[in-house]
Protein backbone atom coordinates (compact mmCIF):
# COMPACT_ATOMS: atom_id res chain seq x y z
CA UNK A 1 0.00 0.00 0.00
CA UNK A 2 1.23 3.51 -0.99
CA UNK A 3 1.43 6.07 2.11
CA UNK A 4 2.49 8.92 0.25
CA UNK A 5 2.65 9.73 -3.48
CA UNK A 6 4.06 12.41 -5.35
CA UNK A 7 3.61 13.17 -9.06
CA UNK A 8 5.00 15.80 -11.08
CA UNK A 9 5.09 17.73 -7.91
CA UNK A 10 6.75 21.56 -8.53
CA UNK A 11 6.26 24.30 -5.62
CA UNK A 12 7.19 27.80 -6.70
CA UNK A 13 7.26 30.85 -4.39
CA UNK A 14 6.21 34.17 -5.36
CA UNK A 15 9.15 36.09 -3.72
CA UNK A 16 6.88 37.54 -1.32
CA UNK A 17 9.19 40.14 0.12
CA UNK A 18 8.19 42.66 -2.21
CA UNK A 19 4.85 42.82 -0.76
CA UNK A 20 5.60 41.82 3.34
CA UNK A 21 8.20 44.83 3.36
CA UNK A 22 5.00 47.20 4.03
CA UNK A 23 2.04 48.78 2.66
CA UNK A 24 3.79 52.45 2.15
CA UNK A 25 6.59 49.94 -0.24
CA UNK A 26 4.51 47.99 -2.06
CA UNK A 27 2.20 51.46 -2.58
CA UNK A 28 4.64 53.25 -3.83
CA UNK A 29 6.23 51.38 -5.97
CA UNK A 30 2.82 49.53 -7.49
CA UNK A 31 3.95 48.84 -10.69
CA UNK A 32 6.87 47.19 -9.58
CA UNK A 33 4.71 45.17 -6.85
CA UNK A 34 2.60 43.66 -9.56
CA UNK A 35 5.41 42.97 -11.94
CA UNK A 36 6.87 41.12 -8.88
CA UNK A 37 3.84 39.44 -8.05
CA UNK A 38 4.08 38.14 -12.09
CA UNK A 39 7.37 37.46 -12.72
CA UNK A 40 9.92 36.46 -9.44
CA UNK A 41 9.60 33.18 -8.59
CA UNK A 42 11.21 31.14 -6.28
CA UNK A 43 11.33 27.39 -7.83
CA UNK A 44 11.62 25.19 -4.91
CA UNK A 45 10.35 22.08 -6.21
CA UNK A 46 10.63 20.84 -10.05
CA UNK A 47 9.06 18.31 -10.88
CA UNK A 48 9.49 16.05 -8.47
CA UNK A 49 8.10 12.21 -8.12
CA UNK A 50 8.23 8.93 -5.84
CA UNK A 51 6.24 7.10 -3.66
CA UNK A 52 6.60 5.89 0.05
CA UNK A 53 4.97 2.39 0.82
CA UNK A 54 3.27 2.17 4.10
CA UNK A 55 5.65 1.18 6.67
CA UNK A 56 8.58 2.45 5.04
CA UNK A 57 11.34 4.54 6.49
CA UNK A 58 12.70 6.74 3.90
CA UNK A 59 15.26 9.58 4.61
CA UNK A 60 15.76 12.85 2.30
CA UNK A 61 19.02 14.44 2.13
CA UNK A 62 20.21 17.55 -0.06
CA UNK A 63 22.36 20.90 0.97
CA UNK A 64 20.31 23.69 2.25
CA UNK A 65 17.32 24.87 -0.08
CA UNK A 66 17.39 21.72 -2.05
CA UNK A 67 13.32 21.42 -1.12
CA UNK A 68 13.68 19.48 1.78
CA UNK A 69 11.49 21.45 3.85
CA UNK A 70 9.25 22.21 1.62
CA UNK A 71 8.29 18.15 0.77
CA UNK A 72 7.98 17.82 4.33
CA UNK A 73 5.25 21.23 4.05
CA UNK A 74 3.44 19.51 1.56
CA UNK A 75 3.13 16.37 2.85
CA UNK A 76 2.26 17.93 6.18
CA UNK A 77 -0.68 19.50 4.13
CA UNK A 78 0.52 23.34 5.46
CA UNK A 79 1.52 23.98 1.66
CA UNK A 80 -0.85 23.09 -1.55
CA UNK A 81 1.00 21.65 -4.51
CA UNK A 82 1.10 24.07 -7.55
CA UNK A 83 1.45 21.43 -10.10
CA UNK A 84 1.61 17.44 -10.25
CA UNK A 85 -0.22 15.91 -7.02
CA UNK A 86 0.43 14.81 -3.17
CA UNK A 87 -1.31 12.05 -2.30
CA UNK A 88 -1.34 10.83 1.63
CA UNK A 89 -3.18 8.35 3.14
CA UNK A 90 -3.32 8.27 7.19
CA UNK A 91 -3.17 10.66 10.21
CA UNK A 92 0.60 12.94 9.53
CA UNK A 93 1.90 14.20 12.65
CA UNK A 94 4.85 16.26 12.54
CA UNK A 95 7.73 16.48 14.94
CA UNK A 96 7.90 19.96 16.18
CA UNK A 97 10.94 21.95 15.74
CA UNK A 98 11.89 22.92 19.49
CA UNK A 99 8.94 23.62 21.91
CA UNK A 100 6.59 24.79 18.72
CA UNK A 101 3.20 24.81 19.90
CA UNK A 102 4.27 25.02 23.73
CA UNK A 103 3.20 27.93 25.93
CA UNK A 104 5.82 28.56 28.40
CA UNK A 105 4.20 29.93 31.29
CA UNK A 106 1.34 26.49 31.19
CA UNK A 107 2.55 23.61 33.07
CA UNK A 108 4.53 20.45 31.09
CA UNK A 109 1.03 18.83 32.13
CA UNK A 110 -1.28 21.67 30.27
CA UNK A 111 1.56 21.89 27.56
CA UNK A 112 1.20 17.83 26.86
CA UNK A 113 -3.22 18.68 26.13
CA UNK A 114 -1.96 21.46 24.38
CA UNK A 115 0.49 19.91 21.78
CA UNK A 116 -1.68 16.84 21.38
CA UNK A 117 -4.77 18.67 20.01
CA UNK A 118 -2.56 20.85 18.31
CA UNK A 119 -1.45 17.45 16.51
CA UNK A 120 -4.92 16.33 15.99
CA UNK A 121 -6.16 14.39 19.11
CA UNK A 122 -9.49 15.09 21.24
CA UNK A 123 -8.42 16.06 24.35
CA UNK A 124 -9.81 12.37 25.62
CA UNK A 125 -7.52 10.98 23.72
CA UNK A 126 -4.48 13.02 24.76
CA UNK A 127 -5.00 12.21 28.38
CA UNK A 128 -5.13 8.38 27.94
CA UNK A 129 -1.92 8.53 26.63
CA UNK A 130 -0.50 10.95 29.26
CA UNK A 131 1.07 8.46 31.27
CA UNK A 132 3.05 7.06 28.45
CA UNK A 133 4.05 10.48 27.44
CA UNK A 134 5.63 11.45 30.53
CA UNK A 135 7.12 8.01 31.18
CA UNK A 136 9.07 8.44 28.13
CA UNK A 137 10.26 11.74 28.67
CA UNK A 138 11.11 11.25 32.19
CA UNK A 139 9.62 14.66 33.33
CA UNK A 140 7.53 13.07 35.91
CA UNK A 141 8.75 15.79 38.46
CA UNK A 142 8.58 18.77 36.36
CA UNK A 143 5.49 18.05 35.38
CA UNK A 144 3.76 20.54 36.80
CA UNK A 145 6.19 23.51 36.31
CA UNK A 146 5.59 26.03 33.63
CA UNK A 147 7.21 24.89 31.28
CA UNK A 148 9.39 28.23 30.80
CA UNK A 149 12.02 26.52 33.61
CA UNK A 150 12.83 23.78 31.61
CA UNK A 151 15.90 23.50 30.01
CA UNK A 152 16.08 22.97 26.02
CA UNK A 153 16.58 19.82 26.08
CA UNK A 154 14.04 19.05 28.56
CA UNK A 155 11.76 20.80 25.99
CA UNK A 156 12.82 19.23 23.36
CA UNK A 157 11.98 15.56 25.22
CA UNK A 158 8.37 16.53 26.16
CA UNK A 159 8.25 17.34 22.42
CA UNK A 160 9.46 14.08 21.11
CA UNK A 161 7.38 12.00 23.70
CA UNK A 162 4.30 13.90 23.01
CA UNK A 163 4.77 13.16 19.00
CA UNK A 164 5.76 9.34 19.23
CA UNK A 165 2.88 8.67 21.42
CA UNK A 166 -0.12 10.31 19.32
CA UNK A 167 0.15 6.67 16.94
CA UNK A 168 0.59 8.47 13.24
CA UNK A 169 0.00 6.12 10.42
CA UNK A 170 3.06 8.57 9.42
CA UNK A 171 5.95 10.35 11.32
CA UNK A 172 7.85 13.49 9.86
CA UNK A 173 10.52 14.23 11.52
CA UNK A 174 13.34 17.62 10.26
CA UNK A 175 16.39 17.36 11.88
CA UNK A 176 15.14 16.87 15.21
CA UNK A 177 17.89 14.47 16.67
CA UNK A 178 20.44 15.90 17.28
CA UNK A 179 18.54 17.63 21.03
CA UNK A 180 18.79 15.90 24.16
CA UNK A 181 21.76 14.36 25.50
CA UNK A 182 23.24 11.43 24.12
CA UNK A 183 20.92 9.30 26.41
CA UNK A 184 17.75 10.54 25.44
CA UNK A 185 19.16 10.34 21.49
CA UNK A 186 19.39 6.78 22.03
CA UNK A 187 16.17 6.22 23.07
CA UNK A 188 14.90 8.50 20.30
CA UNK A 189 16.68 6.34 17.81
CA UNK A 190 15.05 3.30 20.44
CA UNK A 191 11.57 4.49 19.57
CA UNK A 192 12.10 5.04 15.91
CA UNK A 193 13.08 1.67 15.59
CA UNK A 194 9.77 0.45 17.15
CA UNK A 195 7.81 2.67 15.24
CA UNK A 196 8.99 0.89 12.49
CA UNK A 197 8.01 -2.59 13.62
CA UNK A 198 4.85 -1.14 14.17
CA UNK A 199 4.55 -0.35 10.27
CA UNK A 200 4.27 3.13 10.68
CA UNK A 201 5.57 5.14 7.68
CA UNK A 202 8.92 7.77 8.40
CA UNK A 203 9.88 10.36 7.01
CA UNK A 204 13.10 11.65 7.79
CA UNK A 205 15.27 15.02 7.20
CA UNK A 206 18.36 15.17 8.17
CA UNK A 207 22.05 16.53 7.79
CA UNK A 208 23.52 13.54 9.93
CA UNK A 209 24.10 10.71 7.02
CA UNK A 210 25.11 8.20 9.73
CA UNK A 211 21.31 8.09 11.29
CA UNK A 212 20.22 8.01 7.57
CA UNK A 213 22.19 5.34 7.55
CA UNK A 214 21.43 3.51 10.33
CA UNK A 215 17.31 4.15 9.99
CA UNK A 216 16.73 4.56 6.48
CA UNK A 217 15.05 1.81 4.47
CA UNK A 218 15.34 3.87 1.66
CA UNK A 219 16.69 7.77 0.86
CA UNK A 220 15.55 10.26 -1.75
CA UNK A 221 18.22 12.80 -2.72
CA UNK A 222 17.09 16.62 -3.77
CA UNK A 223 19.27 19.32 -5.19
CA UNK A 224 17.96 22.65 -6.38
CA UNK A 225 14.24 21.10 -6.11
CA UNK A 226 14.63 18.26 -7.87
CA UNK A 227 14.82 14.62 -7.16
CA UNK A 228 18.85 13.29 -8.14
CA UNK A 229 18.59 10.40 -6.93
CA UNK A 230 16.99 7.70 -4.71
CA UNK A 231 17.53 4.51 -3.68
CA UNK A 232 18.77 1.82 -0.59
CA UNK A 233 21.25 4.20 1.70
CA UNK A 234 24.28 2.46 0.91
CA UNK A 235 24.45 2.95 -2.77
CA UNK A 236 22.95 7.15 -2.23
CA UNK A 237 24.51 8.37 0.78
CA UNK A 238 28.10 7.98 -0.51
CA UNK A 239 27.36 9.47 -3.52
CA UNK A 240 25.89 12.24 -1.59
CA UNK A 241 28.41 12.89 0.19
CA UNK A 242 30.84 12.97 -2.61
CA UNK A 243 28.95 15.50 -4.21
CA UNK A 244 29.24 17.57 -1.00
CA UNK A 245 32.74 17.58 -0.38
CA UNK A 246 32.78 18.27 -4.25
CA UNK A 247 31.12 21.57 -3.75
CA UNK A 248 33.14 22.13 -0.81
CA UNK A 249 36.79 22.36 -2.88
CA UNK B 1 -7.70 0.09 8.20
CA UNK B 2 -7.45 0.32 12.09
CA UNK B 3 -10.21 1.31 14.66
CA UNK B 4 -8.56 4.38 15.62
CA UNK B 5 -8.25 5.66 11.70
CA UNK B 6 -11.72 4.94 11.94
CA UNK B 7 -12.76 7.05 14.56
CA UNK B 8 -10.46 9.59 13.16
CA UNK B 9 -13.04 10.31 10.07
CA UNK B 10 -16.31 9.91 12.08
CA UNK B 11 -18.01 13.60 12.18
CA UNK B 12 -18.92 13.44 15.85
CA UNK B 13 -15.02 12.96 16.60
CA UNK B 14 -14.22 15.84 14.03
CA UNK B 15 -17.28 17.91 16.70
CA UNK B 16 -15.59 16.88 19.62
CA UNK B 17 -11.96 17.83 18.34
CA UNK B 18 -13.48 21.15 17.12
CA UNK B 19 -14.88 21.59 20.77
CA UNK B 20 -11.19 20.68 21.75
CA UNK B 21 -9.37 22.40 20.15
CA UNK B 22 -11.25 25.65 21.10
CA UNK B 23 -10.64 25.29 24.71
CA UNK B 24 -7.45 24.31 24.81
CA UNK B 25 -6.19 27.30 22.89
CA UNK B 26 -8.88 30.10 24.48
CA UNK B 27 -7.59 28.26 28.20
CA UNK B 28 -4.13 28.69 27.33
CA UNK B 29 -5.07 32.46 26.57
CA UNK B 30 -6.58 32.54 29.93
CA UNK B 31 -4.21 30.89 31.69
CA UNK B 32 -1.11 32.66 29.82
CA UNK B 33 -2.29 36.81 29.66
CA UNK B 34 -1.99 37.09 33.70
CA UNK B 35 0.01 34.46 34.83
CA UNK B 36 2.84 37.19 34.97
CA UNK B 37 1.24 39.99 36.27
CA UNK B 38 0.57 40.27 39.82
CA UNK B 39 -2.52 42.64 38.96
CA UNK B 40 -4.25 39.83 36.97
CA UNK B 41 -8.07 40.12 36.90
CA UNK B 42 -8.05 44.10 38.11
CA UNK B 43 -6.61 44.81 34.58
CA UNK B 44 -10.06 44.24 32.89
CA UNK B 45 -11.47 46.42 34.60
CA UNK B 46 -9.44 48.72 35.47
CA UNK B 47 -8.28 49.83 31.85
CA UNK B 48 -11.96 50.35 31.39
CA UNK B 49 -12.50 52.65 34.36
CA UNK B 50 -9.32 54.55 33.82
CA UNK B 51 -10.31 55.53 30.63
CA UNK B 52 -13.89 55.94 31.67
CA UNK B 53 -12.60 58.84 34.30
CA UNK B 54 -10.44 60.51 32.01
CA UNK B 55 -13.36 60.89 29.52
CA UNK B 56 -15.57 61.92 32.15
CA UNK B 57 -12.48 64.60 33.10
CA UNK B 58 -12.42 65.55 29.78
CA UNK B 59 -16.31 65.95 28.11
CA UNK B 60 -18.18 65.59 31.12
CA UNK B 61 -16.60 68.20 33.70
CA UNK B 62 -14.52 70.59 31.29
CA UNK B 63 -16.89 70.59 28.40
CA UNK B 64 -19.56 69.76 30.68
CA UNK B 65 -21.79 67.14 28.09
CA UNK B 66 -25.41 67.14 29.28
CA UNK B 67 -26.42 63.34 29.65
CA UNK B 68 -27.44 62.32 32.98
CA UNK B 69 -25.42 59.73 34.81
CA UNK B 70 -22.46 60.22 32.54
CA UNK B 71 -20.19 57.99 34.62
CA UNK B 72 -22.50 55.30 34.23
CA UNK B 73 -23.63 55.85 30.19
CA UNK B 74 -19.84 55.91 29.93
CA UNK B 75 -18.95 52.75 32.02
CA UNK B 76 -21.67 50.61 29.84
CA UNK B 77 -20.46 51.22 26.49
CA UNK B 78 -16.76 51.27 27.41
CA UNK B 79 -16.80 48.14 28.90
CA UNK B 80 -17.82 46.04 25.86
CA UNK B 81 -15.87 48.15 23.51
CA UNK B 82 -13.19 47.27 25.68
CA UNK B 83 -13.25 43.33 24.45
CA UNK B 84 -13.65 44.86 21.03
CA UNK B 85 -10.59 47.22 20.96
CA UNK B 86 -8.44 44.38 23.14
CA UNK B 87 -9.29 41.33 19.99
CA UNK B 88 -8.69 43.89 17.36
CA UNK B 89 -5.48 45.30 18.63
CA UNK B 90 -4.68 41.31 19.48
CA UNK B 91 -5.63 40.71 16.00
CA UNK B 92 -2.79 41.46 13.63
CA UNK B 93 -0.02 39.66 15.71
CA UNK B 94 -2.16 35.94 16.24
CA UNK B 95 -0.67 33.95 13.05
CA UNK B 96 2.60 35.46 13.07
CA UNK B 97 3.06 34.42 16.95
CA UNK B 98 2.27 30.61 15.89
CA UNK B 99 4.57 31.10 12.86
CA UNK B 100 6.56 27.74 13.74
CA UNK B 101 3.20 26.11 13.82
CA UNK B 102 1.70 27.04 11.11
CA UNK B 103 4.30 26.07 9.36
CA UNK B 104 4.70 22.57 10.08
CA UNK B 105 1.13 21.84 11.49
CA UNK B 106 -2.44 21.51 9.66
CA UNK B 107 -5.00 22.43 11.98
CA UNK B 108 -8.34 24.99 11.78
CA UNK B 109 -5.85 27.75 12.61
CA UNK B 110 -8.70 29.93 12.31
CA UNK B 111 -9.73 29.08 15.80
CA UNK B 112 -6.16 30.46 16.70
CA UNK B 113 -8.68 34.05 16.34
CA UNK B 114 -11.60 32.26 17.59
CA UNK B 115 -9.92 31.71 20.80
CA UNK B 116 -8.00 35.09 21.37
CA UNK B 117 -11.45 36.83 20.73
CA UNK B 118 -13.26 34.25 23.54
CA UNK B 119 -10.52 34.60 26.38
CA UNK B 120 -11.31 38.59 25.73
CA UNK B 121 -15.13 37.68 25.82
CA UNK B 122 -14.29 36.07 29.10
CA UNK B 123 -12.77 39.08 30.83
CA UNK B 124 -15.68 40.70 29.58
CA UNK B 125 -17.90 38.45 31.40
CA UNK B 126 -15.63 39.05 34.20
CA UNK B 127 -16.21 42.71 33.99
CA UNK B 128 -19.75 42.49 34.44
CA UNK B 129 -20.20 42.83 38.09
CA UNK B 130 -18.19 46.10 38.39
CA UNK B 131 -21.12 46.95 36.20
CA UNK B 132 -23.19 46.15 38.69
CA UNK B 133 -21.93 47.69 41.31
CA UNK B 134 -21.91 51.07 39.22
CA UNK B 135 -25.72 50.42 38.35
CA UNK B 136 -26.35 50.13 42.23
CA UNK B 137 -24.41 53.47 42.94
CA UNK B 138 -27.14 55.03 40.62
CA UNK B 139 -30.17 53.31 41.80
CA UNK B 140 -30.55 51.51 38.45
CA UNK B 141 -31.43 47.73 39.17
CA UNK B 142 -30.58 44.68 36.45
CA UNK B 143 -33.86 43.55 34.84
CA UNK B 144 -34.73 39.42 34.53
CA UNK B 145 -34.16 40.40 30.88
CA UNK B 146 -30.08 40.43 31.30
CA UNK B 147 -30.39 36.28 31.69
CA UNK B 148 -31.17 36.39 28.00
CA UNK B 149 -29.87 39.63 26.86
CA UNK B 150 -26.30 39.40 27.98
CA UNK B 151 -26.14 36.04 26.02
CA UNK B 152 -27.47 37.05 23.26
CA UNK B 153 -25.25 40.36 23.19
CA UNK B 154 -22.19 38.32 23.92
CA UNK B 155 -22.77 36.15 21.07
CA UNK B 156 -23.41 38.60 18.43
CA UNK B 157 -20.32 40.75 19.82
CA UNK B 158 -18.34 37.30 19.43
CA UNK B 159 -19.06 36.87 15.86
CA UNK B 160 -18.80 40.08 15.04
CA UNK B 161 -14.99 40.52 16.44
CA UNK B 162 -13.95 37.32 15.03
CA UNK B 163 -14.90 37.93 11.78
CA UNK B 164 -13.42 41.61 11.95
CA UNK B 165 -10.14 39.75 13.61
CA UNK B 166 -9.91 37.36 10.76
CA UNK B 167 -9.66 39.86 8.49
CA UNK B 168 -6.64 41.57 9.90
CA UNK B 169 -4.85 38.20 11.39
CA UNK B 170 -5.18 37.04 7.80
CA UNK B 171 -4.30 40.29 5.78
CA UNK B 172 -1.31 41.31 8.21
CA UNK B 173 0.47 38.19 6.70
CA UNK B 174 0.81 39.82 3.41
CA UNK B 175 0.66 43.21 4.27
CA UNK B 176 2.97 43.70 7.60
CA UNK B 177 2.24 47.02 8.42
CA UNK B 178 -1.58 46.23 8.91
CA UNK B 179 -0.97 47.00 12.69
CA UNK B 180 -0.16 50.22 12.95
CA UNK B 181 -3.13 51.20 10.75
CA UNK B 182 -5.21 48.56 12.95
CA UNK B 183 -4.57 50.63 16.14
CA UNK B 184 -5.62 53.86 13.95
CA UNK B 185 -8.76 52.34 12.76
CA UNK B 186 -9.43 51.56 16.46
CA UNK B 187 -9.06 55.15 17.88
CA UNK B 188 -11.14 56.01 14.67
CA UNK B 189 -13.66 53.72 15.72
CA UNK B 190 -13.90 54.66 19.25
CA UNK B 191 -14.96 58.55 18.02
CA UNK B 192 -17.12 57.44 15.35
CA UNK B 193 -19.15 54.91 17.79
CA UNK B 194 -22.01 56.19 20.60
CA UNK B 195 -19.77 55.41 23.44
CA UNK B 196 -18.27 59.13 24.51
CA UNK B 197 -21.99 60.77 23.66
CA UNK B 198 -25.62 59.53 22.95
CA UNK B 199 -26.94 58.92 19.70
CA UNK B 200 -29.27 61.64 19.96
CA UNK B 201 -26.29 64.33 20.21
CA UNK B 202 -25.54 63.34 16.31
CA UNK B 203 -27.33 66.08 13.88
CA UNK B 204 -30.04 63.97 11.82
CA UNK B 205 -28.41 64.69 8.89
CA UNK B 206 -25.36 62.43 10.14
CA UNK B 207 -27.23 60.05 11.86
CA UNK B 208 -27.78 57.66 8.73
CA UNK B 209 -23.84 57.73 8.61
CA UNK B 210 -23.41 56.71 11.96
CA UNK B 211 -25.13 53.57 10.87
CA UNK B 212 -22.38 52.62 8.46
CA UNK B 213 -20.34 51.85 11.73
CA UNK B 214 -20.60 48.60 12.14
CA UNK B 215 -20.17 48.36 15.84
CA UNK B 216 -22.84 51.24 16.05
CA UNK B 217 -25.89 48.57 16.65
CA UNK B 218 -24.05 46.40 19.13
CA UNK B 219 -23.20 48.94 21.46
CA UNK B 220 -26.62 50.56 21.20
CA UNK B 221 -27.79 47.79 22.44
CA UNK B 222 -25.42 47.23 25.35
CA UNK B 223 -26.15 50.92 26.50
CA UNK B 224 -29.46 49.93 26.13
CA UNK B 225 -29.49 46.85 28.30
CA UNK B 226 -27.33 48.19 30.87
CA UNK B 227 -29.12 51.44 31.65
CA UNK B 228 -32.62 50.36 31.07
CA UNK B 229 -33.21 47.17 31.04
CA UNK B 230 -34.75 46.66 27.91
CA UNK B 231 -33.97 45.64 24.35
CA UNK B 232 -35.41 46.31 20.99
CA UNK B 233 -36.22 43.83 18.71
CA UNK B 234 -35.07 45.46 15.17
CA UNK B 235 -31.71 47.08 17.07
CA UNK B 236 -29.95 43.19 18.11
CA UNK B 237 -31.07 41.95 14.92
CA UNK B 238 -29.57 45.33 13.19
CA UNK B 239 -26.59 43.80 15.22
CA UNK B 240 -26.62 40.08 14.49
CA UNK B 241 -27.00 41.03 10.88
CA UNK B 242 -23.74 43.04 10.98
CA UNK B 243 -22.06 40.14 12.81
CA UNK B 244 -23.29 37.33 10.23
CA UNK B 245 -21.86 39.94 7.40
CA UNK B 246 -18.17 40.42 9.66
CA UNK B 247 -18.20 36.73 10.08
CA UNK B 248 -18.51 35.92 6.32
CA UNK B 249 -16.51 38.53 4.92
CA UNK B 250 -13.44 37.17 7.52
CA UNK B 251 -13.96 33.70 6.79
CA UNK B 252 -14.11 34.36 3.01
CA UNK B 253 -10.62 36.01 3.09
CA UNK B 254 -9.24 33.34 5.47
CA UNK B 255 -10.14 30.66 3.44
CA UNK B 256 -8.90 32.16 0.46
CA UNK B 257 -5.50 33.07 1.55
CA UNK B 258 -4.99 30.05 4.01
CA UNK B 259 -3.12 27.92 1.83
CA UNK B 260 -0.63 30.79 1.79
CA UNK B 261 0.09 30.93 4.99
CA UNK B 262 2.82 28.61 5.61
CA UNK B 263 4.50 30.49 2.27
CA UNK B 264 4.21 34.14 3.78
CA UNK B 265 5.03 33.51 7.41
Amino acid sequence: MIAIRFTNVSKSYPRYLHVTRGLKASLLSLSQTVRAFKQEKFLALHDVSFEISEGETVGVVGPNGSGKSTTLALMAGVLKAEMGCVSVRGHVCPLLELGAGFHYDLTGRENIVLNGVLLGLTRREVIARLRDIVEFSELEEFLDQPVRTYSSGMVARLGFSIAVHLDPDILLIDEILAVGDLHFQAKCREKIKWFKNRNATIVLVSHSTSDIRQLCDRVLWLDHGKLVGQGAPHEVVPLYEQSQLMRSV
Amino acid sequence: MSAAEGSRTSDARKLEYLRDLIVVLTAKEIKGRYKNSWLGYAWSVLNPLAFATVYFLAFGVFMRVQITDYPLFLISGLFPWQWVSHSMSSAPNIFLANATLLKKVRFARHVLVASAVLSDGFHFLLSIPVILVFLAIYHVAPTWLWLVGVPVLIGIQFVMVYGVGLLIASLNLFLRDLDRLTILFIAFLFYLTPIAYTSSMIPEEYRLYMYLNPFTPLILNWQQLFLTGTLSGGAVVAAGAMAVLSAMIGYLTYSKLAPRFAEVI
